[in-house]
C-alpha cells in the first residue's frame, strides 16, 4: 500500500514534469490500485522487451546502469541519444530514404513512365545513372514491340546466350575468362574495376541466376545496379523502406522511436501497392508519422489526414461535393462524396467502432473533408485544398454545428472535435497499452493514460510515461505473455544474436511467408497490435524454419555466430513472447 | 486416392484412435470416409487477379453489338474458323481456349453465370479485390473474408486443413475467425530440419502458454497429416493432364489434398495477370488455356468426388465493353464467373443478359452487373456448405440468392 502510494505521487509528479499544460490545469487524481509487482531484474527485462526491438548482449548491463527510470526518459527523448554510427553506414546507400516523392519518381521512374520515354511521349531522364538504366528498360521494350511480341510489359526477361557473348567480348582476355569462369568473388573485383556502363552492359546481358548469385557477394553499390535491372528502379524505392526499417530495427539506438514509428505507421496504416502510394509511403513514414510519435496526437493526426499518401489511400483525394465535378462534356457529374476516409478517421484513427458516432455523422465528416485533395500526383503528390469540389453547406459533426462556407476550415474543425473526443483518448489509449502491455489491457491502465491524454491535450509523451510508470505494466500478468509479432520475432532474433545484416533482402522475403510483409496490410485496420492473433500453424512452422536458416547462417545477406542450439532457442516458445 | 494408400493411412490413423493419440478431426475424418453420406463438402474458390475480360470469355457472339465495339479483339463467330467461338447455347459461346470447359457444361457439371460482379462502382484492381474478397463491396474495414466465415464452428475439434489456400500468405478471402492454412506447397508446409523439428515439437508440447501449446500441436499435427499423404508421389487420375504451372500445380495439390480425405471443407487458389490494356488477344489465349486446362484436369482427378465439391471463379470487375487504342481493353464492371461441380445445375448460362447496346451499359461503356456476385456464392455457402446464416457470411447484402445447385 505504502509503495503504491509513493509510485502513485512519483507519477503525479512525473505527468507534472513531463507536460507544461498540466501545471494550468487542476489535476484529477487518478486512484491507485493494488498490483502485485514482477522483480526488479524482471522490470529491466521488461523494459528491454516491450520499448525495444529486443535485447542485445550486454543491454541487461547497460540498462541496469541506467536505472529504470533513466532508461525510460531517456528513450522517451531519443535526440537525446546519439545514433549508432554503424546504422548510419548500412541506411547510406538507400538514397530514396532521403529523397521527395517528385526526386524519386524522376531518379527511379515507374514502368508506365519508361513506356511512356519509349513512345517519345516523355522527355528521358537527366541523370546519368537512371539514364543508363533507362535506356536499357526502353531497348528492350523497343525491340520487343518491333518483334511484335504480345507482352513488351515484360522487360526483365533474360536476354539470348548470343548477348550474354557479345557483352563478354567487350573484356579484355584475362577478364573474360573471369568474367565466365570466375568465383563469384572474382566477379565482383572484376566489375569493380569497370565503368558503370561496363558494369552495366555486362549485368544486362547475364541471366537472372548468375546476377543473383553476384548480388550475394557484390558491394552495396553494385548491388544497387543488380537490384535496378532486376526488378526496375521503382522496387528500388520499395526495398530501401523496407531495408531501412530492418535496419533501422536491429541498430538503432532511439529504440522506443522506431517501435513507435512502427505502432503509428500501423495505427495510421497505408498499403504501398496502391498505385501512387509506392512513391508516397517513404515520406509519409519519414515527416508524417516519425516526428510526432512522441509528439501530439493532433498534429500526427492533422499530418496524415493532409498526406497524400492517406488521402490517395483513402480515396479522400477522390471526394468532392455532389455536382461540383462535372466531366468536360459538361453532362453527367463523374464523381461525388466518398465515405471511406471518414469512417475510417473515426474507426480506426480517433474514437474507435465503439465510439459513438453514426452514419450520419460518417456523412458529414465526408462532407468537411471534400477538397482535401492531391495535386501533382503524377509529379510525386502533394496535399492541396481545392475550395472548388468542397461542400460549402452547413454540417454536424457528433452533435457540433460547423456553419456553412467553412472552407478548409471544415476539416480543421472535425481533427480538433476528434481529438477532443473522450472516445479518443480512451481508445488511444487501449491501443498503446495492447501493444505496450498486454492483450488485454486493464481498464484502470487506460483510464489513466486516457486522464493524461485528456489533460494534456494529446501529449504522447506524457501518454507513454504515464503507461511506463503504472504498476499494471510491471504486473506479473503483463510480463513475457504477449506473442511477438512476426517482424518482432525477425527483429529480437537478429539483436539477440548480434546478427550482421549486410542487406536485407532475403530476410524481408521471409516476413512474407512469416505473415508480415512489411508496408503491405491491404486493410486500413493495419496488422493487429494483440499477439494472439499472429499464431497459426503455418506461421509457427514460418518462424522455427526462420530459426533454423537464420542459426544456420542460411539467410543470405546475414551471418551469425551459429550455434545449434540458438535455433531452438529462437524458434521455440518462448522467445515467441515477450 | 489408391486403394492401398487409402488402406494404408486409414489403419496408421486406426492404429492411433486405438492408442489413445489420434485427434478428433481425424478420426472423424476417417470415418468419415466410409460413408460416403458423411464426406465432407468442399468448396473451391478461384481468383483470376488482374480483371479477367468476361466479354471475350464466353462471348455474346449473337450480339452484333459485340462486333461493333471490338472491331480487332472480338472472337469470331462459331462455325468461322479455327480460333472462332466454341457455342454454348446459340447466344454465347467460350473462348476457343476453353475447349475443355465445352465438354463440362455439355455434361452438365459446369454452369456459367454471365453479367455478374460487385455492385461497388470501384475501377481500382486493390479496392475491387479487397471488396469481393471480404464480400463486403464498399466497407473497407471487414477483417475477414467470406470464404472463412461461410465455415460454421466445429464442435469438438476441426481438421487443421479445413481451410487451406495456395500461396505463402493467407489472402483476405480466406482471412477470418476459423484457423486457415497458407501453404506454398504441401511439400514444404514443414519444420525442413528433421532434428531441430522433433527437438521443436517437444519444447511446444511442454510449454505452459495455451496459445502457444495449441498452435504448436495444431502446426505439427497438420505437417504430420500432410507428410503421411505424400509418403508416395501424387498419382493423379487417368484424364487428369495439369499443365505445368504454378496454377496447374496448385489446383492438383488441392485435388491431391480433397481426395486424401484429411478434412479440407474450403480452398481458395488465384492466378494473376489479367490485366491486358496492351494486345490483349495472344495474353488471354495463353491465359485461358492455362485456367482452363488445369480447372478441367481437377474436375477429372476428382471423378466421383466432384458430387462433393464446387469450384466457383471469379475476377474483381470486368474489362470495357469497347476496345480500348491498343489492341486491349481497360478497367469495367461485369464479369462472367464458372461455377463447376456434380450438384450444380450445369449446361446453362446463367443470369440476365444487360445487352450491350449503348444505353444498355454501366456508364455507358462497360457490361451491366445482373447478378450480384454474392448471389452466386450464396447458394453454394447455404446450400453446399450448409451454412444457412448467410447474413453473418455477407453482412450488407440484402439481395437474393441465384440457385445454381441442384434441388
Amino acid at each position: 500500500m505504502n509503495r503504491n502510494f509513493h509510485l502513485a505521487v512519483a507519477l503525479l509528479f512525473c505527468a507534472a514534469l513531463v507536460s507544461p499544460i498540466a501545471a494550468k490545469k487542476p489535476v484529477k487524481p487518478v486512484p491507485s490500485v493494488q498490483v502485485p509487482q514482477i522483480t526488479a531484474d524482471q522490470k529491466l527485462d521488461q523494459l528491454l522487451n516491450r520499448l525495444t526491438f529486443g535485447a542485445r548482449p550486454g543491454d541487461i548491463d547497460r540498462i541496469r546502469q541506467l536505472g529504470a527510470e533513466g532508461f525510460v526518459n531517456q528513450q522517451l527523448h531519443p535526440e537525446s541519444i546519439p545514433e549508432n554510427p554503424a546504422l548510419e553506414v548500412k541506411l547510406a546507400p538507400l538514397e530514396t530514404l532521403r529523397m521527395l516523392p517528385s526526386e524519386m519518381v524522376v531518379k527511379y521512374p515507374p514502368a508506365q513512365q519508361i513506356r511512356a520515354m519509349a513512345k517519345g511521349n516523355q522527355p528521358y531522364p537527366t541523370d546519368p545513372e537512371t539514364l543508363r538504366v533507362v535506356q536499357r528498360f526502353i531497348d528492350r521494350y523497343k525491340a520487343k514491340l518491333a518483334q511484335g511480341k504480345p507482352d513488351p510489359d515484360n522487360m526483365t526477361d533474360d536476354r539470348p546466350p548470343a548477348d550474354l557473348e557479345k557483352a563478354a567480348q567487350t573484356l579484355a582476355p584475362a577478364d573474360r575468362q573471369t568474367f565466365q569462369n570466375g568465383t563469384p568473388a572474382q566477379k565482383v573485383a572484376l566489375f569493380e574495376s569497370l565503368s558503370a556502363t561496363q558494369q552495366y552492359n555486362l549485368l544486362d546481358a547475364m541471366p537472372r541466376g548468375k546476377r543473383q548469385a553476384l548480388y550475394t557477394v557484390a558491394s552495396p553499390q553494385l548491388r544497387r545496379r543488380i537490384q535496378l535491372l532486376q526488378g526496375g528502379p521503382q522496387q528500388v524505392v520499395n526495398s530501401d523502406l523496407a531495408e531501412g526499417k530492418l535496419f533501422r530495427a536491429v541498430y538503432s539506438n532511439r529504440q522506443l522511436e522506431e517501435v513507435l514509428t512502427d505502432f503509428w505507421y500501423n495505427h495510421f496504416n497505408v498499403f504501398l501497392d496502391k498505385g501512387a502510394d509506392r512513391y508516397m509511403v517513404t515520406t509519409y513514414e519519414r515527416d508524417v508519422i516519425r516526428p510526432h510519435v512522441l509528439g501530439n496526437f493532433k498534429d500526427l493526426l492533422l499530418a496524415t489526414a493532409q498526406s497524400p499518401a492517406m488521402l490517395f489511400y483513402l480515396d479522400n483525394s477522390q471526394s468532392v461535393a455532389p455536382g461540383t465535378d462535372r466531366k468536360p462534356n459538361g453532362k453527367k457529374p463523374s464523381r461525388g462524396l466518398n465515405e471511406n476516409y471518414g469512417r475510417e478517421l473515426m474507426e480506426l484513427h480517433t474514437l474507435g467502432v465503439d465510439g459513438g458516432y453514426t452514419q450520419q455523422d460518417v456523412t458529414e465528416v465526408a462532407r468537411c473533408f471534400t477538397g482535401w485533395t492531391i495535386k501533382e500526383l503524377r509529379g510525386g503528390g502533394v496535399f492541396q485544398f481545392n475550395e472548388r469540389v468542397h461542400d460549402q453547406g452547413e454540417k454536424t459533426v457528433l452533435g457540433v454545428k460547423i456553419p456553412a462556407n467553412g472552407g478548409i476550415n471544415d476539416g480543421l474543425k472535425v481533427i480538433d472535435i476528434l481529438v477532443h473526443h473522450p472516445a479518443t483518448a480512451q481508445f488511444v489509449s487501449k491501443s498503446l497499452a495492447i501493444r505496450f502491455v498486454s492483450d488485454n489491457p486493464p481498464a484502470s491502465l487506460i483510464d489513466r493514460m486516457a486522464a493524461t491524454f485528456t489533460r494534456t491535450e494529446g501529449d504522447l509523451r506524457a501518454t507513454m510515461k504515464t503507461m511506463f510508470d503504472s504498476p499494471e505494466f510491471y504486473a506479473p500478468a503483463s510480463y513475457q505473455t504477449k506473442i511477438k509479432s512476426p517482424f518482432e520475432m525477425m527483429a529480437s532474433a537478429l539483436r539477440l544474436t548480434g546478427a550482421d545484416v549486410d542487406y536485407g533482402f532475403n530476410l524481408i522475403q521471409q516476413l512474407n511467408t512469416l505473415g508480415e510483409p512489411l508496408y503491405r496490410k491491404v486493410e486500413p485496420t493495419g496488422y493487429s497490435n494483440k499477439g494472439s492473433d499472429w499464431l497459426n500453424s503455418a506461421s509457427l512452422l514460418a518462424r522455427m524454419n526462420f530459426a533454423v536458416a537464420l542459426s544456420g547462417n542460411k539467410v543470405p545477406g546475414t551471418k551469425v555466430e551459429a550455434k545449434p542450439e540458438i535455433a531452438q532457442m529462437l524458434g521455440g516458445p518462448n522467445f515467441q513472447k515477450h | 486416392m489408391p486403394q492401398s494408400r487409402r488402406i494404408f493411412l486409414r489403419n496408421a490413423a486406426l492404429a492411433m484412435v486405438g492408442i489413445g493419440t489420434a485427434p478428433v478431426w481425424l478420426e472423424r475424418a476417417l470415418y468419415a470416409q466410409g460413408s460416403p453420406s458423411r464426406r465432407k463438402k468442399v468448396l473451391v474458390a478461384i481468383f483470376q487477379r488482374g480483371a479477367a475480360d468476361g466479354l471475350n470469355i464466353v462471348v455474346p457472339h449473337s450480339e452484333q453489338a459485340y462486333y461493333d465495339l471490338r472491331p480487332t479483339i472480338a472472337i469470331p463467330r462459331p462455325g468461322s474458323g479455327d480460333n472462332a467461338a466454341i457455342d454454348l447455347d446459340g447466344h454465347f459461346g467460350l473462348h476457343p481456349a476453353l475447349a475443355p470447359f465445352k465438354t463440362l457444361f455439355d455434361q452438365g457439371q459446369l454452369a456459367v453465370v454471365h453479367a455478374a460482379g460487385s455492385p461497388d462502382p470501384t475501377r481500382s484492381h486493390f479496392d475491387a479485390q479487397d471488396y469481393m474478397e471480404s464480400g463486403t463491396p464498399g466497407l473497407k474495414a471487414t477483417t475477414s473474408g467470406w470464404l472463412n466465415r461461410s465455415l460454421l464452428l466445429e464442435a469438438g475439434k476441426a481438421s487443421p486443413v479445413r481451410a487451406l489456400s495456395m500461396g505463402a500468405t493467407l489472402p483476405r478471402t480466406m482471412q477470418g475467425p476459423i484457423p486457415a492454412i497458407a501453404m506454398e506447397s504441401i511439400g514444404n508446409f514443414q519444420v525442413k530440419d528433421a532434428a531441430a523439428a522433433k527437438a521443436f515439437e517437444s519444447l511446444y508440447q511442454g510449454s505452459t502458454d495455451q496459445i502457444l501449446n495449441g498452435a504448436g500441436r495444431e502446426a505439427f499435427e497438420a505437417a504430420a497429416l500432410l507428410q503421411s499423404i505424400q509418403k508416395t508421389p501424387y498419382q493423379p487420375a487417368t484424364g487428369a493432364n495439369y499443365p505445368k504451372s504454378r496454377f496447374g500445380d496448385n489446383m492438383r495439390q488441392i485435388a491431391q489434398l480433397i481426395k486424401s480425405g484429411v478434412g479440407v471443407e474450403v480452398a481458395f487458389a488465384d492466378v494473376g495477370g489479367w490485366d491486358h490494356h496492351v494486345n490483349e488477344g495472344p495474353l488471354l489465349n495463353n491465359l485461358l488455356k492455362d485456367f482452363g486446362q488445369s480447372i478441367a484436369a481437377f474436375h477429372a482427378d476428382l471423378g466421383d468426388r466432384m458430387e462433393d465439391v464446387v469450384l466457383v471463379t471469379m475476377s474483381e470487375f470486368g474489362r470495357t465493353a469497347k476496345e480500348n487504342g491498343t489492341r486491349g481493353t481497360d478497367h469495367g464492371h461485369a464479369n462472367c464467373m464458372f461455377v463447376m461441380g456434380g450438384n450444380v445445375q450445369g449446361g446453362k448460362v446463367h443470369g440476365p443478359w444487360p445487352g450491350l447496346a449503348t444505353e444498355q451499359l454501366y456508364e455507358n461503356r462497360d457490361l451491366d452487373i445482373t447478378t450480384d456476385f454474392r448471389a452466386v456464392l450464396g447458394d453454394l455457402v447455404t446450400g453446399h456448405l450448409g451454412n444457412k446464416n448467410l447474413r453473418a457470411v455477407f453482412p450488407n447484402y440484402k439481395g437474393n440468392v441465384l440457385p445454381l445447385l441442384k434441388a
